[in-house]
């Protein structure tokens, strides 16, 4: 009987909310487009890759060598070869203004020494104001001119004693980019943004609702009525539980529908994944509004923690790179999880057998969560 | 205008705040610890990629290509498996990142046809670790190459041949690739998005929300007091937190500041006004907490985070994007503090960037002068 009469209470709690959410258009523009704009702006924005770095070359050799070598550049999908200059404060200049992110200074000479076995150097600029840029460039670079040793040896070779040339050992490595064989980078993306998305909302709407009532002072009048405060609880968070779940849902449908990223796992790991993730994300949400007074503070607490858990989830920067430090630190990110169980359903299709360690840590993460803030709740209403 | 209203609405607004002395903590804690979280956390330079290697051949100089990847700081090699279905399920489980393969019989082609290749496998759902590993596989397999083929030509008797082309690199403006160096601008752009967008657009629909926007109407204070008034405090807020920021980057964490502090603070105040004017006119429209925070969100703090070349670059972005990004004062702000901390640049190269930002800046303080009406509904 008495399980009865908390239900009743409990399900016109949840009228109240859903009639307060739903009642005002604008906020029910706020369930579906911050999380739609959100994903459209990350899944567009979000990229690594890094193609077509823009190139200057000053050569001062002209020779077919060094044509040679500008042509590897040009020739290789990594460099687009943006202008000649005549001059090296061109070079400098074109630096300094973003013309171009890699300069190559040929020296007259180049082709002189090459052929007298003397081996040739090129000065190469690069802007790294963008490590990252910067740093996979330098890579391509390198990749570049090894080519270009190699098939100069070769022609060597051929041109010296072309009779055991062809005996000429060569080591290859082939690559094969497993899961995403374009190595694109919006795959990889994508996927996470439904993690990033899914967070902000649901921590700043369930946040948001409940320090709101204190702060216009509707809680003391929902705490004069029959109500307890598990009820009223369970009332705040189930519609928020059912809008996370829905948000999450659209934005993955975004992601597989408009981004195209292919979808090779199963539907009900994600599933499953992102509903264990809501109730994490609950759980901070309500965390935050009992140590929030007003919503300005909720605000600024909630960006306080969810720059640092993006940062250290794995979502634009692998974990294995960090400093020992901050990867233990990541442990304590749920986050970091829920990365692992998006990316790893979307491009590799695995199952439960290898992703249950994630969903098990990010069960341990609800339940905790939810259940300090309860009891952090249950003080911050006496 | 009345100097003495405005500095009355602004003395109500300080002490608005100081009455919440935990923002005005996370507000003031939070440069520093974003600095310290992006700096020391997001490492752009991939090292140490877990490496797994399965050596089908088992001959010495199968080994001796394997060590050439142990040798190197890119690969750590965490696995060495027996079997492919080990190996899959390495991949699978993440464990590792790249694998090598050399195939059975690759010492044997490699002696009697000239010819042997070995592979690696990349798990490519990080398509930028993979990019990345690639190259240095690919650059140590090249090299390894080469020492195959001056050995040959020595037991061949060819002339030795050496190194044919040396890149003499010289990276600028950010020597040691930190990427400390390139996050402290980007860093300083969002914490100015959060300080300046979300916490004056809270505070006016915070006036509307519980109704103490009717009794400052029916004051004789006129709006433009109004505006001013609740914006000073925030701008004060906003340049403290700036060179804070500024502050500890260069004195804590060793950025390196090569250009000028007059243009670094003066494009700061043009795009703390847009901040500013974007979250009261954010206010004014939306009302509602909720409704203005989640808008500051979209229109400051994304930008800020996504748009603005801070950590993903801007000329990757598909084209409609890039122009998206030309109206967004974040990517102007953070180009101009890239160059006067990392590249020195002189103001004559940087007119562009500075005017955009300042028309900007007029359009959206005009823009937030006209919406808000001293009007009730």
């Amino acid at each position: 009987m008495k399980f009865l009469a908390a239900l009743t209470r409990i399900r016109h709690m949840l009228r109240k909310e859903f009639i307060q959410t739903l009642r005002d258009p604008r906020t029910r523009f706020l369930l579906i487009g911050p999380p739609l704009i959100q994903m459209l702006v990350f899944g567009y924005a979000a990229t690594l890759d890094v193609k077509n770095v823009t190139l200057a070359v000053l050569d001062l050799d002209n020779t077919q060598e060094s044509r040679e070598l500008v042509g590897h550049f040009s020739g290789s999908r990594y460099f687009h070869l943006q202008k000649y200059v005549e001059r090296r404060e061109d070079l400098r200049e074109g630096i300094d203004r973003g013309g171009f992110l890699v300069a190559l200074e040929i020296d007259s000479g180049f082709a002189r020494r090459l052929r007298n076995g003397q081996g040739a150097t090129v000065q190469v600029l690069v802007d790294c104001a963008n490590s990252n840029t910067g740093l996979v460039a330098l890579g391509y670079l390198n990749q570049i001119g090894a080519q270009f040793a190699r098939d100069y040896q070769l022609d060597l070779a051929q041109r010296v004693a072309p009779q055991i040339a062809f005996s000429m050992p060569r080591v290859d490595l082939e690559t094969r980019p497993w899961f995403n064989e374009g190595l694109e980078s919006r795959w990889y993306f994508v996927p996470a943004v439904i993690g990033n998305v899914t967070m902000i909302m649901v921590m700043m709407l369930t946040a948001f609702a409940v320090v709101r009532e204190r702060e216009i002072g509707t809680l003391e009048q929902i705490m004069v009525t029959p109500i307890r405060r598990w009820e009223f609880i369970v009332g705040k968070t189930v519609p928020f539980f059912l809008i996370g779940c829905f948000d999450a849902g659209i934005i993955a449908l975004v992601g597989t529908l408009w981004f195209e990223v292919p979808f090779r796992g199963e539907l009900g790991v994600l599933a499953l994944g992102l509903v264990v993730f809501i109730f994490a994300a609950l759980g901070i949400g309500l965390l935050l509004s009992t140590i929030s007074s007003t919503q300005q503070q909720a605000m600024i607490t909630s960006m306080f923690f969810i720059m640092p858990m993006i940062t250290l989830s794995g979502f634009a920067t692998p974990i294995p790179s960090m400093p020992p430090f901050f990867q233990k630190l990541t442990f304590i990110n749920p986050m970091r999880y829920i990365m692992v169980v998006l990316r790893s359903v979307y491009l590799k299709g695995v199952g439960l057998d290898i992703l249950w360690p994630q969903i098990a840590a990010l069960a341990a993460f609800a339940v905790v969560l939810l259940g300090f803030s309860v009891l952090r709740f249950h003080k911050s209403l006496e | 205008m009345n100097l003495r209203r405005v500095l009355a609405m602004a003395r109500k607004e300080v002490i608005q705040i100081r009455r919440d002395p935990r923002s005005l903590m996370v507000i003031f804690a939070m440069p520093i610890f974003q600095l310290f979280i992006f700096g020391y956390g997001v490492n752009l330079d991939i090292k140490h990629i877990p490496l797994c290697v399965y050596d089908r051949d088992g001959t010495q100089t199968s080994q001796d290509l394997l060590k050439q990847f142990q040798a190197t700081e890119y690969f750590d090699i965490t696995q060495v498996v027996e079997s492919y279905r080990d190996l899959v399920r390495n991949i699978d489980h993440g464990t590792c990142r790249v694998a090598v393969v050399v195939p059975p019989r690759f010492t044997e082609h490699l002696n009697s046809d000239g010819k042997a290749s070995a592979q690696a496998l990349l798990d490519a759902s990080d398509s930028n670790t993979a990019n990345i590993g690639m190259g240095y596989a690919l650059g140590i397999a090249l090299a390894y190459a080469a020492r195959v083929q001056v050995d040959w030509q020595q037991r061949q008797g060819l002339p030795p041949s050496v190194p044919v082309v040396t890149f003499q690199s010289r990276t600028w403006f950010n020597e040691d690739l930190e990427s400390m160096a390139n996050i402290v601008p980007g860093v300083v752009a969002l914490v100015m998005a959060v300080v300046g967008a979300f916490l004056t657009s809270l505070t006016i629909a915070r006036e509307w929300e519980r109704g103490t926007m009717e009794q400052l109407i029916s004051t004789p204070v006129s709006k433009l007091e109004i505006e001013i008034g609740k914006l000073v405090p925030y701008f004060f807020i906003g340049i403290t937190d700036t060179a804070l920021c500024a502050w500890a980057a260069v004195r804590w964490f060793d950025v390196p500041f090569r250009g000028s502090w007059t243009v670094m603070f003066g494009c700061s105040v043009l795009f703390l006004i847009v901040v500013l004017s974007l979250g009261y006119l954010i206010s004014v429209v939306a009302k509602s907490q909720l409704a203005a925070s989640q808008a500051a969100l979209l229109t400051t703090f994304l930008p800020a985070f996504l748009l603005s070349g801070f950590i993903f670059p801007i000329d990757q972005m598909p084209t409609v994007v890039q122009w998206i990004t030309r109206v967004l004062p974040a990517r102007y702000y953070v180009a101009i503090l890239r160059n006067v901390f990392l590249k020195g640049t002189p103001v004559r190269l940087m007119t562009g960037d500075v005017t955009a930002l300042a028309l900007i800046a007029a359009i959206s303080i005009t823009l937030a002068t006209r919406a808000f009406q001293k009007r009730l509904g």
